[in-house]
């Protein structure tokens, strides 16, 4: 039992990932509401868009805590999204304020289409990744 | 607006309404396009969407994938197409194949002449109805009359033979394949199968080893692959002999193999119908040979296809056919089981009425009695080898030619829904049979199936071949029929609402095969002629998925409808029974709701969430330094000025300006004010009103205060100024303004704007003009986006008049129009003093401001259950998965749809598409109007390749196209386009299983989109797409913006332009009801070779006139058109055109004034010597033409045919 470095980022890998998981249950919600017509898309993209940047930045946060107590496994699992968001940032429409999503093009089913299953395949990630820390704590702490 | 048993009322609002006889409901009459003023408006209550709920389901687009896959998918399609007896209607007069006959062939070969000939007699524009009359009684039980059905497929073939007299051996090659069939068929008739196959056969055989290779290759496209006995070009002329042996094919073929066949390739037919050409020949006489099968061996010649023409009234039967495969073998062995073993007979008194040679409609019946049918097999050989000879008038290869046949014969449509009542019948019949079995084997009789597909329309074109294409005059679209329930009921007019494919595939894995693209283009707010208004208390819409009742809603009862959407059953209100032109109760269906297409609600107050809008107009103008220099202020004020009270609105109409530049300067004309006051706000950063309620002020009451400032703003701002220009600040003022109310805001533009908020830095490199891939297409800020969303939000639409002389960064200013559904101008390099210019600017702005306006409109666009939108083009907003949001509706404005099959189609018989905009008209009524277009769907790959609109396609590739190049890139976008050609080619010889582009020298492709890769090519070289020649990133993206948001009918004249010869104007006139002078010359194909040196030659693409003058014209037409004695005297560039008094120069203003009736606002007019400067002009709209870095047409089609797969 001791509460190292790599303890306490997996611990406050826990609580981060928590809120990402959060995250993506309203990205969702959110994309289901605008495909069954219940949102304006300016509304729904108005309160997606500032969301977008603090998701990546607590995602950021958990990976600098693992490659700073050299949790290489849990770092090379998260490396791909992390390469995946800056892609996808940088592809973004062309629009003033932060986010990614546009409310002009947003309706258009492929869009539409993507982005609900990005919501769904990073709702799966999170939650496996959650157990997965949790695990990683529990090792770390059990380990003398 | 309640009166409970009187659903309608004269619409109050329209100025337009003519109380007709029926003063229930009034009868708007929009002007066309082109006039002045359309107005529709009243005040009142405002309300933009309540009504509008519906439930859509969206669903992911992913059917990107391109799942085309194997011809061979198609045979098990046993129904639809293979039925051999559609309706021949249009086969007589078709155009196309009199080009043919024009066309200088390569190759001449002697029969082409026939041809021609022979298309136009042999079907009678009747031909058509009569077969459908007929139609029923076939089906069910004469068996006499199924005989006949199949007699005029054979007839036509007869002919082939008679011109052609190639060895007999070619013929054996038939005679081989029928006996599988006969086989086939053995179970419902043994009898037949035994007899003919051995008979006939015997004396082909040894030719059949040859023909059948080259047959293979070229019937194929019409038939799957089984078909063998096509002769290849070379072995044609052998074909002539074998008359004998080939009769029996033929007999045998039409009666009963074709039928099978076609549900594998679908297309099965034609090959009777290509004996139609030879018809010249021999006209109609031979008929007389059926009556006598021996006759027909010599007669065989002339006979083919008179007989066809003749038979085909009485063919109605053969509808049954159109199952495909199996009403062929039954109508045979129907005739067996009688007991007729010669079915001859029977048929043969149909057929009698005149041609001798018929023989191969009985044949079916005469062949268990006669085992060689002689003439009939001629018939059948001939087709398949006469086909090249046939095409003679084509220059190219042999191959080639057999295509080109069954381009002269008109399409035939089917129901669907009539094909498979026959089928079911037919199965029911005889449950045992094989029809896959016995379609394979018929298949091979390459003949009849060439017949049948031009019975079917399904004729093919060779592209490689057809050197004149293009028809001389527009065709329709391809006509919808759909089944008979609503065989009668009203469509919504191609100009309205239009669909890619005019049957739609029943699942998505078939439209994949199909590789087309399937979208709606819609033109809602289009100005008509003839439009139904309805008021009543209570529109009646489903339940569930809020569908209008429409003409094409099943009737369970007197009381109760079943939605055509989503197929509810909902009650029907007692009113709705009452018919306002009776006055009486009674049966629904008389309801004007029922009788149109397109209809009128007057919408009570649920559809408003607010009282109706009054109609705004505010204008921006830019009065910058450059915008000084344009000189446009004057042209714009003086036709506002004369404009003024013809503005749409009603009594609450308001109208404010706001003039920029470093600053922004309101002009106050309040009540107290004797002239306009001018306040100017230096601050652009952060925007106020100094005086709201004075800005906007109401045109009627301050209508001197208005005039007055319309004529000092000119001088005002006629000394030089400062060169920036305030946009952006501008715009944020005007939505300040405008936001609590809605409206339309007018911005006048002419540089970059370049202060304050959404300043613009230009990003355009000249020297990249040409270069190959294209930057800088998409916005650099999305300010102008934003803005335009807020204006969304207001109901504010925001249109942009582009009157720049340098870069403006259209990309980016588009944005404000885009999505706030405004209209875009664009008048590259103005200058209000070059005449021309203004006078341009003066007719767009004179109809701009005039036109019918709808205010705070959302249009909701519903589709039967299975299909759904996938993406929208145009030029508004998208609230929902279904919703558009147009805060300002215009008669100009034009959208398309890209609709995705989410689940099968195949229990349903129709597919249907409701397009519903509800709008606030400028007197403050709110109106909804309700489109509807209703298709029939269909389960086999030709008859989608088949019914497909090519205009209609070519207009969604090109948003799509448009779209992809912001997306992605200009190559890409190319590509995508290219490959579109190819895709839809390859889907077509697969389904036909032609051979492959590397094996044969021929490029197939069905008729209905014969003209599709022109268009293409004509796309590739609009300036929205072209590389290698330099265009103005503004102009590129003008067109562009264009191209998303305009009606289909100014898209394609964009895309391949009109071009008429002016020399022989007098040689094409017809003349109108009241004996007025038309001129009606033909359109010319776009190539240089048209072009001749004597003659005079206007080409019209919508936007401008070109007339082009040869030098080698005659000095009559000089000086009776121009007014000038010789060539050399002309200018070097007019823009106008002399009126003189004599005959020549009327009737070309009639010919001017007749094209420029069908657009908003006349085009411009350029007159060119062939010697002038700016002769580019002209020659590069020659889009045919190989130019630098492009293909030419030839070329294009040679690159398609190489990728083609």
């Amino acid at each position: 039992m001791a509460f190292s470095f790599p303890a306490f980022s997996y611990i406050i890998a826990l609580i981060v990932d928590a809120f990402l998981i959060f995250f993506s249950i309203f990205h969702v919600i959110a994309f289901d509401e605008l495909k069954t017509d219940y949102k304006n898309p300016i509304d729904q993209c108005n309160s997606l868009n500032p969301l977008v940047l603090p998701e990546y930045f607590l995602h950021l946060i958990i990976n600098l805590l693992f490659l700073l107590s050299g949790e290489w496994f849990s770092l090379l699992i998260n490396v791909p999204l992390m390469i995946y968001h800056i892609l996808r940032y940088k592809n973004r429409p062309v629009m003033s304020g932060p986010g990614l999503y546009d409310p002009t093009s947003i309706m258009n089913s492929d869009v539409l289409t993507i982005c609900q299953r990005e919501g769904w395949i990073k709702l799966a990630f999170y939650l496996l990744s959650f157990f997965l820390y949790l695990y990683g704590m529990i090792v770390v702490l059990i380990a003398v | 607006m309640a009166h409970v048993p009187n659903a309608y009322n004269n619409v109050p609002g329209q100025q337009n309404s003519s109380p007709g006889p029926f003063q229930q409901y009034s009868q708007i009459p929009q002007s066309q396009l082109p006039g002045p003023l359309k107005q529709d408006g009243n005040l009142d209550k405002q309300a933009p969407v309540m009504g509008f709920n519906s439930q859509n389901h969206f669903n992911q687009s992913g059917n990107s994938s391109p799942a085309f896959n194997q011809p061979g998918l198609m045979p098990q399609h046993t129904s639809s197409q293979s039925s051999p007896i559609r309706p021949l209607k249009p086969i007589s007069n078709q155009p196309p194949m009199q080009n043919i006959q024009n066309i200088p062939m390569s190759s001449p070969s002697v029969h082409s002449n026939p041809n021609t000939i022979s298309s136009s007699s042999p079907y009678p524009p009747n031909a058509q109805n009569q077969i459908n009359n007929n139609a029923p009684p076939l089906v069910p039980s004469s068996q006499y009359s199924q005989p006949v059905m199949n007699g005029p497929m054979p007839a036509p073939n007869q002919r082939p033979i008679n011109q052609y007299p190639p060895p007999s051996s070619s013929f054996s090659s038939p005679s081989v394949n029928q006996p599988p069939i006969n086989s086939s068929y053995s179970p419902v008739n043994p009898s037949f199968g035994i007899q003919r196959p051995p008979t006939s056969m015997p004396p082909g055989l040894p030719a059949n080893s040859h023909s059948a290779p080259l047959t293979g290759p070229r019937n194929s496209p019409q038939t799957t692959g089984p078909q063998v006995n096509m002769p290849p070009p070379s072995s044609m002329p052998n074909f002539a002999p074998p008359v004998g042996p080939l009769r029996s094919n033929i007999m045998n073929g039409p009666s009963g193999p074709p039928p099978m066949s076609a549900p594998i390739t679908g297309p099965m037919p034609p090959k009777g119908l290509p004996s139609g050409p030879m018809l010249f020949g021999q006209p109609g006489p031979n008929l007389g040979p059926q009556t006598s099968q021996q006759q027909s061996k010599s007669q065989y010649n002339n006979g083919p296809t008179a007989p066809m023409s003749q038979h085909l009234p009485n063919m109605p039967p053969m509808q049954g056919l159109q199952s495909g495969l199996t009403p062929l073998p039954l109508m045979s062995q129907p005739g067996l089981k009688s007991g007729l073993p010669p079915m001859p007979p029977v048929s043969q008194p149909v057929l009698q009425p005149g041609l001798p040679p018929m023989p191969p409609i009985n044949q079916p019946g005469l062949q268990s009695g006669r085992p060689p049918m002689p003439p009939m097999g001629q018939p059948g050989l001939q087709s398949g080898s006469t086909l090249p000879q046939m095409n003679q008038p084509m220059p190219g290869p042999a191959s080639g030619p057999s295509t080109n046949l069954q381009n002269r014969y008109p399409q035939m449509q089917y129901s669907t829904q009539q094909q498979n009542q026959i089928q079911q019948n037919i199965a029911k019949q005889f449950p045992t049979h094989n029809l896959y079995g016995a379609t394979q084997q018929m298949g091979q009789l390459s003949v009849t199936k060439q017949g049948f597909d031009q019975l079917w329309g399904h004729q093919m074109v060779d592209l490689l071949q057809c050197k004149q294409i293009l028809p001389g005059y527009p065709e329709d679209p391809p006509e919808i029929r759909l089944g008979h329930q609503f065989a009668e009921s009203p469509n919504c007019s191609p100009e309205v609402f239009r669909c890619t494919v005019n049957k739609i595939p029943e699942t998505n894995s078939l439209l994949q095969k199909s590789r087309l693209p399937l979208g709606i283009l819609i033109h809602p707010f289009k100005d008509l002629n003839h439009l139904p208004v309805i008021q009543c208390t209570s529109i009646v819409r489903c339940r569930a998925c809020r569908t209008y009742i429409n003409p094409f809603v099943y009737f369970v009862d007197a009381k109760r409808w079943k939605c055509n959407l989503c197929y509810r059953v909902n009650d029907l209100p007692e009113e709705f029974q009452y018919d306002p032109v009776s006055k009486s109760y009674g049966d629904p269906s008389r309801r004007p709701e029922i009788k149109s297409a397109t209809i009128e609600f007057i919408a009570p107050s649920e559809y408003m969430l607010r009282p109706p809008q009054p109609a705004v107009y505010l204008f921006l103008l830019d009065v910058s330094q450059i915008a000084r220099e344009s000189g446009y202020l004057q042209v714009v004020c003086d036709t506002l000025k004369s404009n003024l009270n013809k503005l749409p609105g009603d009594a609450r109409t308001q109208i404010g300006f706001i003039c920029y530049d470093a600053h922004i300067h309101y002009y106050l004309m309040s009540d107290g004010l004797t002239r306009p006051k001018e306040m100017t706000v230096l601050d652009i950063e952060d925007i106020f009103l100094p005086s709201p309620e004075s800005l906007l002020v109401n045109l009627g009451e301050h209508d001197d205060l208005i005039k007055e400032l319309l004529t000092i703003l000119p001088q005002r701002y006629s000394a030089p100024g400062v060169p920036a220009s305030a946009l952006g600040a501008a715009l944020q003022a005007a939505y300040k303004l405008m936001a609590p109310t809605g409206g339309r805001i007018t911005v006048f533009q002419t540089c970059l704007p370049n202060v304050g908020p959404g300043a613009l830095q230009s990003r355009e490199d000249p020297n990249a003009r040409s270069s190959k891939d294209v930057a800088h297409l998409n916005p650099a800020t999305d300010f102008y986006k934003r803005l335009a969303l807020d204006c969304s939000g207001a109901q504010v639409a925001v249109d942009l008049f582009l009157l720049s002389s340098q870069y403006c960064d259209l990309a980016t200013l588009s944005g404000m129009s885009k999505f706030s559904a405004g209209s875009l101008y664009h008048i590259p390099l103005f200058r209000a003093q070059r005449s021309w210019q203004a006078d341009q600017l003066r007719h767009m702005f004179t109809r701009y401001l005039t036109r019918k306006i709808g205010f705070e409109a959302v249009l909701r666009v519903r589709c039967t259950r299975g299909v759904s939108v996938h993406t929208f083009h145009g030029n508004f907003f998208v609230r929902s998965t279904d919703l558009l949001s147009l805060p300002n509706v215009s008669p100009d404005a034009g959208f398309g749809m890209q609709l995705i099959i989410e689940e099968s189609l195949a229990d349903l018989q129709q597919v249907c598409f409701q397009a519903a905009l509800l709008y606030t008209s400028s007197k403050g009524e709110r109106r909804i109007r309700v489109h509807t277009l209703a298709l029939p769907t269909t389960n086999t790959l030709p008859d989608v390749l088949h019914s497909a609109d090519q205009e209609c396609i070519i207009g969604l590739l090109s948003k799509m196209a448009v779209d992809r190049c912001s997306s992605a890139s200009m190559s890409e976008a190319k590509e995508a386009l290219i490959n579109a050609a190819v895709d839809v080619l390859s889907a077509h010889r697969l389904a036909q299983n032609l051979p492959v582009g590397s094996a044969s020298s021929s490029l197939h492709a069905p008729v209905s989109l014969k003209l599709l890769p022109l268009y293409i090519l004509g796309l590739l070289k609009r300036k929205a797409l072209r590389t290698g020649t330099s265009t103005r990133l503004d102009e590129r993206v003008a067109d562009m913006c264009f191209i998303k948001s305009a009606p289909l009918c100014a898209v394609m004249r964009g895309v391949y332009p009109d071009l008429y010869a002016l020399h022989d104007l007098h040689e094409h006139v017809r003349r109108d009801k009241d004996n007025l002078v038309l001129p009606n010359p033909p359109r010319l194909q776009l190539t240089a070779e048209r072009i001749n040196i004597t003659g005079a030659y206007l080409l019209d693409d919508g936007d401008s006139m070109i007339i082009y003058v040869s030098h080698g014209v005659s000095p009559a037409f000089l000086s009776e058109t121009f007014g000038v004695a010789s060539f050399n005297q002309l200018p070097d560039e007019a823009r106008s055109l002399p009126m003189l008094e004599n005959e020549g120069s009327e009737l070309l203003h009639a010919f001017v004034d007749k094209l420029n009736d069908d657009r908003p606002y006349p085009s411009s007019l350029l007159i060119l010597r062939d010697n002038s400067a700016s002769r580019q002009l002209f020659t590069e709209r020659l889009i045919e033409d190989r130019v630098e870095s492009a293909l030419s047409y030839y070329e294009f089609l040679q690159h398609v045919k190489t990728q083609v797969k």
